[in-house]
């Protein structure tokens, strides 16, 4: 499983490069600010956590990176350089993949369609090129092997794959496209424990591969096994933004759950 | 269930071969066909005619079904492509007029070679399918509404603009231009094949119609109409233009109504400025009935080709029988409403877990 990971990513990759960098990035929606004043550093080989409850402004964030919507303050450096995503296509090119939480798939679709949708191998480069259907089946098949799912039959629409399978279609197809940055959208929170444990796995193997990771979730136990670095957000800003080595998960744990805010309504509510 | 999530890599098979995937049967792979409801229903029809009505069992009849239905079914073709991204276009049955009338009035207002008219009005409806796909994508209004806009916008100005030039409600004979003969040649010619009369509209449906399966089913373009339609913000999310794509889609309309209306001039040589008018309701029947989802994501360019000549034996087999030509538009609804409940059935038996 490790192997297919490390198959996919970037040759130059060395570990501790900085890959992403966001300088008070901020995003405003109209009147409606989304995200203010954000700072996060992605490194090859290291996980950086995101953390947050509902609202808290973790999907905007990843929208950002994965080109979605443009940010509207502040500066996204990508390999160093400043950038800024039109088009997720832009942020796909420099191989940042995205496993979207509502993992992006088109249900009626078929399985090997979807895993090769907006990045489909072709017999040419002429504009009406034949698509290479035969190749893409077999990359297809062979990849969600290698996670250890056999779907029945690769050209069935992929609606009629249960959640858990579906998720880890999402995911191989972010592996094999995205060489250099993962982002994981709350990819455990549909997840049984099997499954979770499942995504956690490949969450390390990306980062042993040397890609840099982005895990999204609002779960501290998941961030913790796999984190190297943690930020939480809420409403918007970010209000803690620690290397592992300073942190102990039940400092994080209890920052998420409310930090001061639960220690004051604990004393409130004391019995 | 054979399918398992496994956390470690599952050990490599005792046999060398692939799992065991039991083909489908048959019936289940037939099922999945947007066609299949279809189909049924045209050789239900065929049989029905041919049974009522002895002169539709004739090979002249088949010629005239067919060239009736060509006459809707190549609109359909982008039209059915159009509703497989997800879009509407209800401006498709004027629009068609409005490239007749643009054609024959700027060949003969002046006195250019047919073929000057033919190009401009081409140039004039791309811009139309782009006005029309621009706004949908741009406002993200439903393109129910900007299509219906766009329908009374170009019914008005196909009759105002022609009684302006003209002072009339119709094109005069345009017969008499250069370039005439060889632009009837390639839009409404017919030619005898084995005692039949083929019109060249036939040919060009069937060259659309595989043109556009290739296109859905061979070409990155076609992945991207289906994924456009299917779920745009996850098509987009992984890099697919669903802007360009869909403008693309009603500039195809356009291109195919300029096709149509081309024919319409150069088979009468003069185009009558309120005509047009409802015809985009059989573009969408054709290809609701060939399986297209109102919804978008499903569809192909054969179904709507099945829908078109379902049209086309009807109107004509009403007509062979002696029958009231009025009876047709209560058939043409109830075979409506029937393909929606079968589409309906075969989306739901399409999306299934197995």
């Amino acid at each position: 499983m490790t192997d297919t990971i490390a198959e996919h990513a970037a040759t130059d990759l060395e570990r501790g490069t900085t890959l992403i960098e966001m300088n008070g990035v901020g995003k405003s929606y109209g009147a409606i600010t989304a995200l203010e004043g954000v700072d996060l550093r992605v490194a090859a080989g290291e996980v950086a956590c995101v953390l947050g409850d509902n609202g808290a402004g973790k999907s905007t964030l990843i929208k950002i990176i994965s080109g979605l919507h443009p940010h509207t303050a502040g500066t996204l450096k990508v390999d160093g350089v400043e950038t800024h995503f039109r088009s997720p296509r832009e942020s796909l090119d420099r191989g940042i993949a995205t496993v979207y939480q509502d993992l992006a798939v088109v249900p009626l679709m078929e399985v090997w369609r979807n895993f090769f949708l907006g990045s489909e191998l072709r017999k040419g480069t002429y504009p009406l090129a034949p698509l290479d259907i035969a190749g893409m089946r077999k990359i297809a098949d062979a990849e969600l092997k290698k996670m250890g799912i056999t779907v029945k039959d690769i050209n069935q629409p992929i609606g009629t794959l249960s959640g858990g399978q579906r998720q880890c279609v999402a995911i191989a197809r972010a592996v094999h496209f995205g060489a250099r940055v993962l982002i994981l959208d709350e990819p455990t929170a549909a997840l049984g424990v099997k499954q979770s444990g499942v995504v956690l796995k490949y969450t390390a193997a990306a980062r042993d591969a040397g890609l840099g990771v982005v895990f999204i979730t609002h779960n501290p136990h998941h961030a913790y096994m796999v984190g190297d670095h943690f930020i939480i957000l809420k409403l918007g800003r970010r209000v803690l933004d620690k290397q592992r080595s300073e942190v102990t998960l039940d400092e994080l744990t209890a920052e998420m759950a409310g930090g001061q805010e639960l220690a004051e309504l604990s004393h409130e509510l004391k019995r | 269930m054979s399918t398992t999530v496994a956390t470690e890599p599952s050990p490599p098979p005792p046999t060398t071969d692939e799992p065991t995937r039991p083909q489908k049967p048959l019936m289940a792979r037939l099922l999945a066909r947007p066609e299949l409801g279809a189909f049924a229903a045209a050789v239900a029809i065929f049989i029905f005619f041919f049974v009522v009505a002895e002169p539709f069992r004739t090979l002249p009849a088949l010629s005239t079904v067919l060239y009736a239905s060509s006459t809707i079914g190549i609109v359909a073709v982008g039209v059915s492509l159009l509703m497989i991204g997800g879009e509407f276009d209800l401006s498709a049955g004027v629009s068609v007029v409005t490239a007749a009338l643009a054609s024959a009035m700027i060949s003969y207002e002046f006195s250019a070679n047919m073929w000057v008219g033919a190009v401009t009005s081409l140039a004039i409806m791309l811009a139309i399918g782009f006005a029309n796909g621009y706004l949908v994508v741009r406002t993200g209004v439903p393109s129910f509404l900007i299509t219906l806009s766009m329908f009374f916008i170009l019914q008005g100005l196909n009759l105002g603009v022609t009684r302006l030039v003209t002072g009339a409600v119709a094109t005069p004979s345009v017969s008499d231009l250069d370039g005439f003969a060889s632009a009837q040649a390639v839009f409404a010619s017919e030619f005898a094949l084995g005692g039949v009369t083929v019109r060249v509209t036939v040919l060009w449906w069937i060259f659309f119609v595989l043109l556009a399966s290739w296109i859905l089913l061979r070409t990155r373009v076609g992945n991207w109409i289906y994924a456009s339609g299917g779920n745009a913000a996850s098509a987009r999310a992984v890099g697919v233009p669903v802007m360009k794509v869909k403008i693309g889609l009603f500039m195809g309309v356009a291109f195919l109504a300029w096709f149509y209306g081309q024919h319409l001039l150069f088979s009468f040589s003069t185009v009558q400025s309120g005509q047009g008018v409802g015809n985009e309701f059989l573009y969408i029947i054709a290809a609701v009935v060939g399986g297209a989802l109102l919804t978008g994501g499903y569809g192909s360019a054969v179904g709507s080709a099945i829908g078109a000549t379902i049209f086309g034996m009807t109107t004509q087999g009403i007509v062979y029988a002696g029958w009231d030509a009025s009876w047709f538009f209560a058939f043409l609804g109830g075979m409506l409403l029937l393909a929606v409940l079968v589409n309906l059935y075969v989306r739901n038996y399409a999306t299934q877990r197995k």
